[in-house]
């Protein structure tokens, strides 16, 4: 067989792709929090919108989006199948288990990531489908700030979206130092770094997210 | 005796591998706080053998913690509620009189029960054939020092060598994944310099027989190592990982 398709056939290459666009997906929300994050300036979304604007129109960032929206699909595709494959390993469950041996969340992977996927999808009708596919913004009807508004109005909608950011927040809690490891980027020295680190990006970025929402919905941005 | 102990024991008694399987109560007394989990089990099955009925089948063979075979999961837990040890290092003292103590067989798709406790781990044995030796003869073994081999490369093949094959990582992982035992496997041998020449192979052979055997994927959730009798480290993951992924993009002949 030939090597490529024998790795990526293998338990240890299906997880290095789930490592890698982990990863990818992580470097993405990076810089999605770091554009969005431009609403708490509280100037009515000028600088906002002009980063958005940036982002909606470089040729570059385009062309990444699409290797972003396929590897968010490989990830989802390949996280759910690893997890159907685990549990035909485990066909047979415990009477009792402790389960003390390990964190609930890194249990519940698919789980939360099929949380994430049901975000996701109301996310991007929310604005994406809304600043590429309508004339709404590009029209000047409206900016993608006063969008935001409309949006984050609704009470069920900010719920949801803070939810989703707890989901997400545990997604990475456990995720951000899996992915080294499978990755085999282990070490003694960097290993406990790469813990912490891992472990505020994962309280920091959704809490951010969240607080966009609710800042919103507050009324605290205006 | 005063401090002996009454308990209540679930166990899970199968007759063969296609028997559905039920978990029969049995009433234990007056058990003494000194004896092992596998003496306690012995007396239960000379009550059993008294009064007619099955003995309960369950795998041990040196009672000392070294060949990996007392295979039980005692309340949830492989090899009961202490951490680092086998179950025949179990003993009465960490149960209370009263107790109900509930114990079933590792579950693992790779690991089908045979009866009652005792499950087929030869699925260990074909990947350990599949590449976990040297294959010329390194003869006798040497002076010590004939061979320099750094402090830290002996710690950790030492370490990694430390696996006595139990199975308890596969029993406890929720993808009965037997990724802690294959890497302390690999890690061994290929750490050393008698060792190294076939380590791209080797990992190569391992992983593909892992897989084969149906054992599931690592989601590094960590409780193999949790519940490792011999506590095998997860950096051994990492390293098999590391060890594959060269394996198949740098070295694809050797
Ligand atoms: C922005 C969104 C997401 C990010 C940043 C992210 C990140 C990660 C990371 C870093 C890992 C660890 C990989 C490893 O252990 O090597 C992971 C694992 C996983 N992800 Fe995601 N993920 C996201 C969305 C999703 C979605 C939408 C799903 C799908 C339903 C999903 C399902 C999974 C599963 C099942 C695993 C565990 C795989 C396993 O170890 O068995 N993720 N994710
Ligand atoms: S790694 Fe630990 S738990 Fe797994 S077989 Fe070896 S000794 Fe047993
Ligand atoms: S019987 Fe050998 S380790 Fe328990």
């Amino acid at each position: 067989m030939n090597a490529l398709s024998f790795l990526l056939n293998s338990t240890i290459g299906k997880k290095i792709v789930m490592g890698l666009t982990g990863l990818f997906l992580i470097s993405f929300l990076l810089v999605h929090c770091g554009v969005n994050s431009l609403i708490f300036f509280n100037d009515g979304g000028e600088l906002f919108n002009e980063g958005a604007e940036f982002m909606g129109t470089n040729l570059l960032i385009r062309t990444v989006e699409i290797l972003l929206f396929a590897g968010l699909i490989l990830h989802s595709i390949q996280g759910l199948y690893l997890v159907y494959l685990n549990r035909k390993s485990r066909n047979v469950s415990y009477h009792v288990n402790s389960g003390k041996n390990s964190t609930w969340y890194s249990k519940s992977m698919g789980l939360l990531g099929t949380l994430i996927l049901i975000f996701l999808i109301l996310h991007l009708k929310h604005f994406w489908v809304t600043s590429r596919f309508t004339d709404q913004i590009t029209g000047g009807y409206t900016t993608l700030f006063d969008e935001m508004k409309v949006v984050f109005s609704e009470l069920w909608v900010v719920i949801l979206y803070v939810f989703s950011m707890f989901s997400m927040a545990y997604h990475l809690l456990h995720g951000f130092q899996s992915a080294f490891q499978t990755l085999g980027l282990n070490h003694k020295k960097y290993t406990p770094f790469i813990k912490k680190l891992g472990f505020w990006f994962s309280i920091i970025l959704p809490f951010l997210f969240a607080m966009m929402p609710i800042s919103m919905y507050l009324g605290w941005i205006e | 005796m005063s401090g002996n102990m009454n308990l209540t024991l679930k166990v899970w008694r199968q007759k063969n591998s296609s028997d559905k399987g039920r978990f029969e109560t049995y009433k234990m007394q007056d058990i003494s706080p000194d004896m092992s989990f596998l003496e306690m089990f012995d007396v239960l099955n000379e009550q059993l053998i008294n009064t007619g009925e099955e003995p309960v089948v369950f795998d041990h063979d040196c009672r000392e913690g070294i060949c990996g075979m007392c295979s039980m999961y005692i309340n949830g837990r492989p090899h009961g509620p202490k951490d680092a040890i086998t179950t025949c290092q179990l003993h009465m003292r960490s149960f209370k009189d009263g107790d109900i103590i509930v114990v079933e067989p590792w579950r693992a798709a790779a690991f089908p029960v045979l009866k009652d406790l005792a499950v087929d781990r030869s699925a260990f044995d074909r990947i350990i054939a599949a590449g976990g030796f040297v294959s010329v003869n390194t003869g006798n073994a040497q002076d010590g020092n004939n061979l320099p081999i750094s402090k830290v490369d002996a710690d950790e093949a030492f370490a990694s060598a430390a696996c006595i094959g139990c199975g308890a990582c596969v029993a406890a992982c929720k993808n009965a994944s037997a990724m802690l035992f294959v890497s302390a496997k690999v890690n061994q041998l290929s750490i050393l310099p008698q060792g190294k020449p076939e380590r791209m192979q080797r990992v190569r052979a391992m992983v593909a027989q892992m897989d084969k055997e149906g054992f599931g994927a690592c989601t590094n959730t960590g409780a193999c190592s949790a519940e490792c009798p011999k506590e095998i480290s997860l950096s051994n993951i990492a390293a098999l990982n590391r060890e594959f992924l060269m394996a198949n993009l740098i070295d694809q002949e050797g």
